[in-house]
C-alpha cells in the first residue's frame, strides 16, 4: 500500500512539474470576480454585451490592418471627421473645414473642447505627429498607402523625401492644413478611417514599444475608453467622461467577449449573454423567421478574375460566355444564404451616391446577367474563332470550406452550360494564392475586393493597366484615360467626374476581364432592445456612439 | 544517475537545436509573407516593409540572427499582434491551456485506470463489456462533437454550467469533460490489455500459489506492472493536451495557446511559429525524460539498465 501511495505522489509531482514549466502555471481563476458577475437581466441599464471573433491585434492606429482593431479604434478614438448614422462624414475633432479653389488644400478648424482621456487637449499637432508616424518607413505601417493622396506622402513613405516635407501642417493649435497631390472629393470621409486617428506625441513616446498593447498603455479621445482588456478573452468599453460630445453617448458600458465559434456564439445569444451575434449560412434557416433576424449588405464584391493572356480567355466572347453562364441567384440563395446578392457589376450597390444623390448602382444598373442561352451562343462563337473544341481551365481558389463550395458550384455551372469546357479546381493557402495571381499563374481565380475609401474609384482603379491589382492582363486605353481624368482634370467637377466613372464601368463589361459573382451580405441576430446600433459600409464595421438600450 | 541525467540533458539541448533549425528553414519555405494587409499592398510596398523587418536578407543570415537573439532569450515580436513580444503571447495563453489539459489528464487517467482494471479483473463479464463499449465510444466520438453536445444540453438547455468563457472553475468543467474522454478511452484500453497479459503471467501464478489474496495480487503485482505502457503514452498525451487543443478551446472560448499556434502558421507569423514550436518541443522532450525516470520507479529492471549507462 505504501508503495502504491508513493507512486501516486511521484505521478502527481511529475505532472505539477509541467505546470511549473509552463510559464509559472499562471492561473486565470482570479478573473472570476470581474465582469463575469454581470447579469444582463436588467436591460434598462445602459450595458451592451457583444461578441467578437478575434482578440484585438493592436490599438496603435498606425499599425492596425484588421477589422477588429478598426472597430475598436472607431469607438475609442476620433479623427477629424467620423462616419455618421447614414454613412456620411459628420464632424469629429474638427468642427468644420474649408477647401481651396483648386480642391487641393483642406483647412480643418478643430474644436477646442476635444480632450484626451488624460485631460490633455487634442490639437492639430496630434494629427501631424500621428500621420507622420504612419508614413515614417520605420513604423512599417501596412496601411500607409491610404494616405498617398496627401502631398509627398508616397515620397516620404518610400524614404525619398524627409518626413518634414509631408503636406500636413499645424497652422496653430486648432488649425490643421492638409495639402493633397490631386483633388480628392472623398478626403473628408477618409479622415474618419482608423489610420488617420490622432496620437498624443508625449504619451506615445513615453510608452515606446508598449503603445497600443494594453488598455492602460493607450490614450483615448473617442466616445468610449477601454477600461479593461484581457487578451484573448475580451475587453470592456466604458463611456469617456472627457469626450466633447458625451451627452450624445448613452451606453455606460459595453462588454465584448472573444468567441471564435459561431455555434458557441449562438448559444450565448440564446442564453442572453450576448445581444448581437453574426450568423453563418448553416444557422440562417433556423433563425430566418425570428423577429430579431436581420441581414445587411456589405460593399464587398466577389468575382472570377480571368487571365486574358490564356487561351480561350484571350477571346472576349469566351470571357463573356463564362460571365453569363453562372446562375448567381441560385448561388446566393443556396450556398451563401446570408443576404448576399448576385453581382452584375464592379461597383457595389448601397455604397456611394453621386452629386445628384442617386446610388451609383441605380444609374448604371446590371451590366452582365445570367443568361445560359446567350452564353452558349457566345461560347460556340469563341470556339469557332479559336478553332478548337475542347478547353481545360484551372480555377484558383481559397482553401476555406465556404470558398470550396463556391468553387465546386462554379465548376458545375460552367461545365454544364459551356460544352467542351473542363474546370480543374486548385485550392491554395491565401498567401500562395495571392502570389499566383500577381504573377498571373492562373486561368480563373475566385477573389474579391473591399473598399479602401468611399468612392467608386476604389473599385474602378483596379482595372487600369497600371494597377498592381489588375492581374488579368486586360487593358483598355479609353478606360485608362477616363480613370486618369476622373482622378486629375475632372476632379473638381463632380458631375463630370461621376459621368466618367459611370462610363468607365460600362467599358469593363465590354472587355469582361472579370465575371462578377456576388456582393457579400451578412446575417445576424440582434435583440430588439438594442437601438441605433449603426453599421458602416466603409472603415470600421460599426459605431457604438449612438447606440442605446430601450 | 546524475551522470545519466546530465547526458540526457545534453541530448535534450541538441534535440531542441535541431528542431529549431529544421523549423526555421521549413517555415521559410512557406509561401507568402507575414504581412497582414498583403492583399492590398503593391509588390513595391511589400518589399519596402519587409526590408524594414530585415526579411529581405538571405535565409541563412536571418537564421544566424535568430539564433543569436534566441541565446539572449529574445524570441522576437509578433506580426499578427503588432509588436507584442512572443514570450508575452505564450505566457498569456498557456495558463488556461495548461490548466484544462492538466484537469483532463488527471480526471481521464483516474477514470481510465479504474475502467481498465475493472474490465481486466471481470474479463468477459458485463463490467468488461460496459468498459469496452465506453472505451470504444470515447475513442470514436471526436471531442468537438461531445463538446458541442455537452454545451447544448448541459449549458443551454439545462443551464447547469456556463456555455463558454474562462472565468472560474465551473467554466472549466465542460471543456475538461470533453477533453478527457479521449484520455479515458486510451488509458482504459491500454490498461485492460496489459492487465490481462500480466494476470496470465507466471509470477502472478506463483503469487497466487503462495496464497496471496486476490486483492493483494492485483494491487501489489498486477497493477504496477501494467502501468508501463500507460506511462509511456501519458507523457506525450499530457504535453499534447496542456499546450492547447484547437477545437475545444475554440468551442468553449478558452483563451488558450492551441488556436494561436495554428493561426500563426496560417499567417506566416514567423516569430510566433518559432516560439511556440520551441516551447512545445521543450515540454515534449521534458515529458519524455520524466517518463524515462518514471519507468525506473515502476519497474526496477529498467532502473538498473539505465543506471549502468
Amino acid at each position: 500500500m505504501k508503495k502504491r501511495f508513493s507512486l501516486f505522489l511521484v505521478l502527481l509531482l511529475a505532472l505539477s512539474t509541467f505546470l511549473a514549466a509552463c510559464g509559472g502555471g499562471k492561473d486565470n481563476n482570479n478573473a472570476q470576480g470581474g465582469q463575469g458577475g454581470e447579469k444582463p437581466a436588467e436591460k434598462k441599464e445602459q450595458v451592451l454585451n457583444l461578441l467578437d471573433s478575434s482578440e484585438i491585434p493592436t490599438l496603435d492606429s498606425a499599425l492596425a490592418t484588421d477589422q477588429v482593431s478598426f472597430i475598436v479604434l472607431n469607438n475609442v478614438m476620433e479623427g477629424l471627421y467620423r462616419l455618421g448614422k447614414d454613412n456620411k462624414p459628420v464632424p469629429g475633432v474638427a468642427e468644420s473645414y474649408e477647401v481651396s479653389q483648386d480642391g487641393k488644400t483642406y483647412t480643418f478648424k478643430l474644436r477646442k473642447d476635444a480632450k484626451w482621456s488624460n485631460g490633455d487637449p487634442v490639437t492639430a499637432h496630434d494629427f501631424v505627429f500621428a500621420w507622420k508616424r504612419v508614413l515614417d518607413p520605420k513604423t512599417k505601417s501596412e496601411y500607409a498607402y491610404i494616405m498617398y493622396d496627401i502631398k509627398n506622402a508616397e515620397e516620404v513613405n518610400t524614404g525619398k523625401l524627409p518626413l518634414d516635407q509631408l503636406g500636413v501642417k499645424a497652422l496653430d493649435d486648432y488649425t490643421l492644413q492638409v495639402e493633397l497631390k490631386n483633388p480628392v472629393p472623398y478626403f473628408v470621409g477618409l479622415t474618419g478611417f482608423g489610420t488617420f486617428m490622432p496620437q498624443n506625441e508625449k504619451f506615445v513616446k513615453a510608452q515606446g514599444e508598449k503603445y497600443g498593447l494594453e488598455a492602460n498603455t493607450t490614450l483615448y479621445n473617442g466616445p468610449f475608453v477601454l477600461s479593461e482588456w484581457k487578451h484573448e478573452q475580451g475587453w470592456t468599453y466604458t463611456k469617456n467622461p472627457n469626450y466633447w460630445d458625451k451627452d450624445t453617448v448613452k451606453l455606460e458600458k459595453v462588454n465584448v467577449k472573444v468567441v471564435k465559434d459561431t455555434a458557441t456564439a449562438v448559444n450565448l445569444y440564446e442564453t442572453k449573454q450576448a445581444d448581437r451575434v453574426g450568423l453563418t449560412a448553416e444557422f440562417v434557416d433556423k433563425y430566418k423567421n425570428d423577429k430579431n433576424f436581420h441581414t445587411k449588405l456589405d460593399p464587398s464584391l466577389y468575382w472570377l478574375r480571368m487571365n486574358t493572356k490564356k487561351e480561350p480567355l484571350n477571346n472576349v466572347n469566351a470571357r463573356k460566355a463564362i460571365a453569363m453562364a453562372i446562375d448567381k441567384q441560385a448561388m446566393v440563395d443556396t450556398l451563401l444564404n446570408n443576404g448576399s446578392v448576385p453581382a452584375n457589376y464592379t461597383v457595389p450597390k448601397d455604397f456611394v451616391t453621386g452629386p445628384d444623390g442617386k446610388d451609383f448602382r441605380d444609374v448604371n444598373g446590371d451590366l452582365v446577367t445570367y443568361n445560359p442561352d446567350e452564353a452558349k451562343k457566345l461560347w460556340e462563337q469563341a470556339k469557332k474563332e479559336l478553332g478548337k473544341d475542347k478547353f481545360t481551365l484551372e480555377l484558383l481558389n481559397y482553401d476555406s470550406d465556404s470558398a470550396k463550395k463556391i468553387g465546386e458550384y462554379v465548376k458545375a455551372q460552367l461545365e454544364q452550360n459551356l460544352p467542351g469546357l473542363t474546370i480543374n479546381i486548385k485550392q491554395q493557402p491565401f498567401a500562395q494564392k495571392l502570389k499566383l495571381e500577381s504573377s498571373m499563374q492562373y486561368d480563373l481565380s475566385f477573389s474579391g475586393w473591399g473598399p479602401d475609401y468611399q468612392d467608386p474609384m476604389t473599385f474602378l482603379q483596379l482595372w487600369t493597366s497600371t494597377s498592381p491589382h489588375n492581374e488579368t492582363g486586360w487593358s483598355n486605353p479609353e478606360y485608362d484615360k477616363l480613370i486618369k481624368d476622373a482622378q486629375t482634370t475632372l476632379a473638381n467637377d463632380q458631375q463630370a467626374r461621376w459621368d466618367a466613372m459611370l462610363k468607365a464601368e460600362k467599358i469593363v463589361f465590354e472587355g469582361m476581364p472579370i465575371a462578377p459573382l456576388y456582393q457579400r451580405g451578412a446575417a445576424y441576430l440582434q435583440r430588439e432592445y438594442v437601438k441605433d446600433f449603426v453599421t458602416h459600409t466603409f472603415g470600421a464595421d460599426y459605431s457604438l456612439k449612438w447606440a442605446y438600450i430601450e | 544517475m546524475a551522470r545519466y541525467t546530465f547526458q540526457r540533458f545534453v541530448y535534450m539541448v541538441i534535440t531542441l537545436f535541431i528542431i529549431a533549425t529544421l523549423t526555421f528553414f521549413l517555415m521559410k519555405l512557406l509561401p507568402g509573407s507575414p504581412l497582414q494587409n498583403q492583399e492590398k499592398l503593391t509588390p513595391e510596398q511589400k518589399a519596402l516593409i519587409l526590408k524594414e523587418y530585415g526579411l529581405d536578407k538571405p535565409v541563412p543570415v536571418q537564421y544566424i540572427q535568430y539564433l543569436g537573439n534566441l541565446l539572449k532569450g529574445d524570441l522576437g515580436v509578433s506580426f499578427q499582434y503588432d509588436n507584442r513580444p512572443v514570450t508575452e503571447l505564450i505566457s498569456d495563453r498557456i495558463g488556461p491551456s495548461a490548466q484544462l489539459g492538466f484537469q483532463a489528464i488527471v480526471f481521464g487517467t483516474i477514470v481510465g485506470l479504474i475502467l481498465g482494471i475493472v474490465a481486466a479483473i471481470r474479463h468477459n463479464h458485463w463490467e468488461d463489456y460496459t468498459a469496452t463499449v465506453i472505451a470504444v465510444l470515447g475513442a470514436s466520438i471526436p471531442s468537438f462533437v461531445l463538446g458541442g453536445f455537452l454545451q447544448y444540453f448541459i449549458a443551454v438547455k439545462l443551464q447547469w454550467l456556463p456555455v463558454a468563457f474562462w472565468e472560474g472553475f465551473k467554466y472549466t468543467i465542460l471543456p475538461t469533460l470533453a477533453l478527457s474522454v479521449g484520455v479515458i478511452a486510451s488509458i482504459a484500453r491500454f490498461m485492460r490489455t496489459e492487465m490481462l497479459e500480466v494476470l496470465s503471467s507466471d509470477y502472478i501464478l506463483t503469487a497466487r500459489a503462495k496464497g496471496i489474496s486476490q486483492a493483494g495480487v492485483i494491487m501489489k503485482h498486477a497493477i504496477r506492472n501494467s502501468l508501463i505502457p500507460v506511462i509511456t503514452i501519458l507523457g506525450p498525451m499530457t504535453v499534447n493536451l496542456m499546450t492547447g487543443t484547437l477545437v475545444i478551446e475554440k468551442l468553449f472560448a478558452v483563451p488558450g495557446l492551441g488556436e494561436q499556434f495554428v493561426r500563426s502558421i496560417e499567417l506566416n507569423d514567423y516569430p510566433v511559429i518559432m516560439g511556440t514550436t520551441l516551447f512545445y518541443s521543450a515540454l515534449l522532450i521534458l515529458a519524455v525524460f520524466i517518463v524515462d525516470v518514471l519507468y525506473g520507479v515502476v519497474d526496477p529492471r529498467i532502473r538498473l539498465a539505465g543506471g549502468k549507462k
